[in-house]
């Protein structure tokens, strides 16, 4: 079957989302692939934008994270102030972000690329990602790998991964418990090795090899023994990413 | 409290919360004043050259736009400006040279448009200056702490990143858990522009949809410019007061500036103008592009009706309409084709 990255990637997030469980979406392919759980498998899954709009069954992409999409039939068209205290205390199970930058801890940038002051790219900045990274409790990190992406060090933490290993969170006065959960790339899923919080190779994306996986990481990632090789998105997929994005603005 | 770590970014607005009641007392009165007026006379009086602004809405949704055009048009200078989520607002008030610094939870990206050309080009050169970084719930509990007139409140983000060492913020002890936890300084921003859906002469305002962090950002702010779709009876506005989202006593200006948000988002009214917006990112990829659209749009206009007839008038207008209704297919330029 013939299908884009952007769709496998949206497939192999999707499965991560369990039902009747609440996931905070950024703008793009996180709001995608929670809609595709909601017209698959997870009918009962709570999508929380930042803007303010919780539980809305969404007819078609929003451009942003704050528009009139977002509330369509939503439970409560509220505040960012609800949606983050929410957050803050404990109400989100998993956070779905986008990223320019992660390190092997799952540390993300989306800051600047360069130094700081004489940036390279001035990318947008935090947005709500600093907030979702601090307080999900399990963060979904959905990116493009390659060397650039994948580095040994970020060139700004934006938003805290591991921080510096194992114990850092709770040492810096993150909530307990939270953190990176699985990074979803065109290669594959990766998830966080329990002991070291280095990130883990969980499963390979259809025809990709592990090498393929070691050259497009600065950093060394884990190899488990067992490596499981992720499903092509279905017939029946591809259709709702696309009744989702007619328009073909991410999905294409 | 031991302080753990302080943040470097340049604390913008902020004000003793003594200080800041002394100035409620002498420039905030209780009763109740027609306040309608002109775009015009509102940013001459209520925005200043150096003052810090915010901008009510979220990215590209219920911008008061006609109001950022004025701002532009007035060539206001070395503003500062509070970008929680500040996107076509920010990219165009950055390229018109109105901005000479800014606090960033969002900014320089137009979402899945892309990145900002011109705004980015300033930031990168030098003419605007990043002097603080901060998230998005961080920014927002800022203005609360300002409305709630405090000093500053305590939240749980931002630890442990570079997000924090740029910020304003600081990190302590927590007297009462021992664990560490970030301290945000309340902001008080010079002047909030807003724009809703409805409200009376006097300024009680209804939003329909999502608020974003309007509530905080009126209340925090020293001035408050409304702009409105329509304005409405007061006796409206008492028979339905648990919809009122901002109350009167809190803003300065209100005027009747209908599908004031263009070609931005109005939640249930009309949706983007991505042709518009469209042509703006085509536009602004260069100086001089940036600068074809300013005197076509803002410059070459002298109000925001002429402005909407540039942009195609009633036709297009209603087009947006079916869009937001979902009745009408969205054509955006933007689009990558493959």
């Amino acid at each position: 079957m013939k299908y884009t990255s952007a769709e496998l990637m949206a497939c192999s997030a999707s499965k991560i989302l369990e039902d009747k469980t609440s996931v905070f979406v950024g703008t793009g392919l996180p709001i995608i692939a929670a809609l595709l759980a909601q017209r698959s498998h997870a009918p009962n899954l709570l999508i929380v934008f930042e803007a303010g709009a919780i539980g809305a069954q969404i007819p078609v992409l929003p451009v942003s994270v704050g528009d009139s999409r977002t509330e369509n039939r939503a439970i409560i068209a509220s505040s960012m102030h609800e949606v983050m205290s929410a957050a803050q205390a404990g109400y989100i199970d998993y956070g779905f972000l986008g990223a320019a930058q992660i390190d092997m801890y799952g540390n993300i940038n989306t800051t600047v690329i360069g130094d700081y002051h004489h940036p390279k790219v001035r990318l947008p900045g935090s947005g709500g990602a600093n907030d979702v990274g601090s307080f999900s409790r399990r963060t979904i990190i959905l990116m493009r790998q390659d060397e650039k992406r994948f580095v040994e060090k970020v060139d700004f933490i934006t938003t805290p991964g591991y921080l510096t290993g194992p114990g850092a969170r709770e040492e810096a006065g993150l909530p307990a418990k939270t953190g990176p959960y699985r990074v979803v790339t065109q290669l594959g899923i990766y998830t966080f090795d329990d002991e070291s919080k280095k990130m883990k190779l969980l499963a390979l994306s259809p025809g990709v090899s592990i090498e393929d996986v070691r050259n497009s990481s600065s950093f060394e990632i884990v190899i488990p023994e067992k490596v499981e090789t992720l499903p092509e998105p279905s017939e029946e997929q591809l259709k709702i990413l696309h009744d989702i994005d007619p328009t073909g603005i991410v999905i294409r | 409290m031991e302080i753990l770590e302080e943040g470097q970014g340049k604390l913008l607005g902020w004000h003793d919360p003594d200080e800041q009641r002394e100035w409620i007392l002498r420039n905030k009165p209780r009763d109740l004043k027609d306040k309608r007026t002109t775009v015009q006379e509102a940013v001459s009086k209520y925005v200043k050259c150096g003052d810090l602004l915010v901008v009510g809405g979220f990215g590209h949704v219920r911008v008061p736009m006609s109001v950022i055009y004025e701002i532009i048009r007035q060539r206001k200078r070395d503003l500062k400006l509070a970008a929680k989520t500040a996107v076509h607002d920010g990219d165009l008030l950055i390229a018109a040279g109105c901005v000479s610094e800014i606090e960033v939870a969002y900014a320089f990206g137009h979402e899945l448009r892309g990145l900002s050309p011109a705004s980015r080009r300033a930031v990168e050169k030098g003419e605007c200056k990043v002097v603080a970084e901060i998230s998005n719930a961080a920014y927002q509990w800022r203005f609360l702490a300002g409305m709630m007139g405090i000093p500053f409140i305590p939240s749980r983000n931002m630890l442990g990143t570079d997000t924090l060492k740029k910020s304003s913020a600081k990190v302590v002890k927590d007297p009462f858990s021992g664990k560490p936890i970030c301290l945000l300084p309340a902001a008080y921003p010079d002047t909030a522009i807003i724009h809703v859906h409805r409200c009376d002469k006097y300024g009680n305002a209804q939003i329909d949809g999502t608020v974003n962090e309007d509530i905080e950002i009126a209340r925090a702010s020293r001035r408050v410019i409304l702009t409105t779709e329509e304005i409405i009876d007061a006796e409206l506005i008492q028979s339905e007061p648990w919809k009122t989202v901002i109350p009167y006593y809190v803003v300065d200006a209100v005027i009747e500036v209908p599908h004031g948000a263009h070609p931005c988002n109005m939640p249930h009214m009309y949706y983007f103008d991505e042709e518009h917006i469209g042509e703006w990112l085509k536009l602004s990829k260069t100086p001089e592009g940036a600068r074809e659209y300013f005197e076509k749009y803002v410059y070459g206009v002298e109000n925001f009706d002429e402005y909407l007839e540039l942009i195609g008038g009633i036709k297009k207008l209603d087009y947006l309409k079916e869009v937001e209704n979902l009745k009408a297919p969205m054509v955006a330029p933007w689009v990558k084709k493959e």
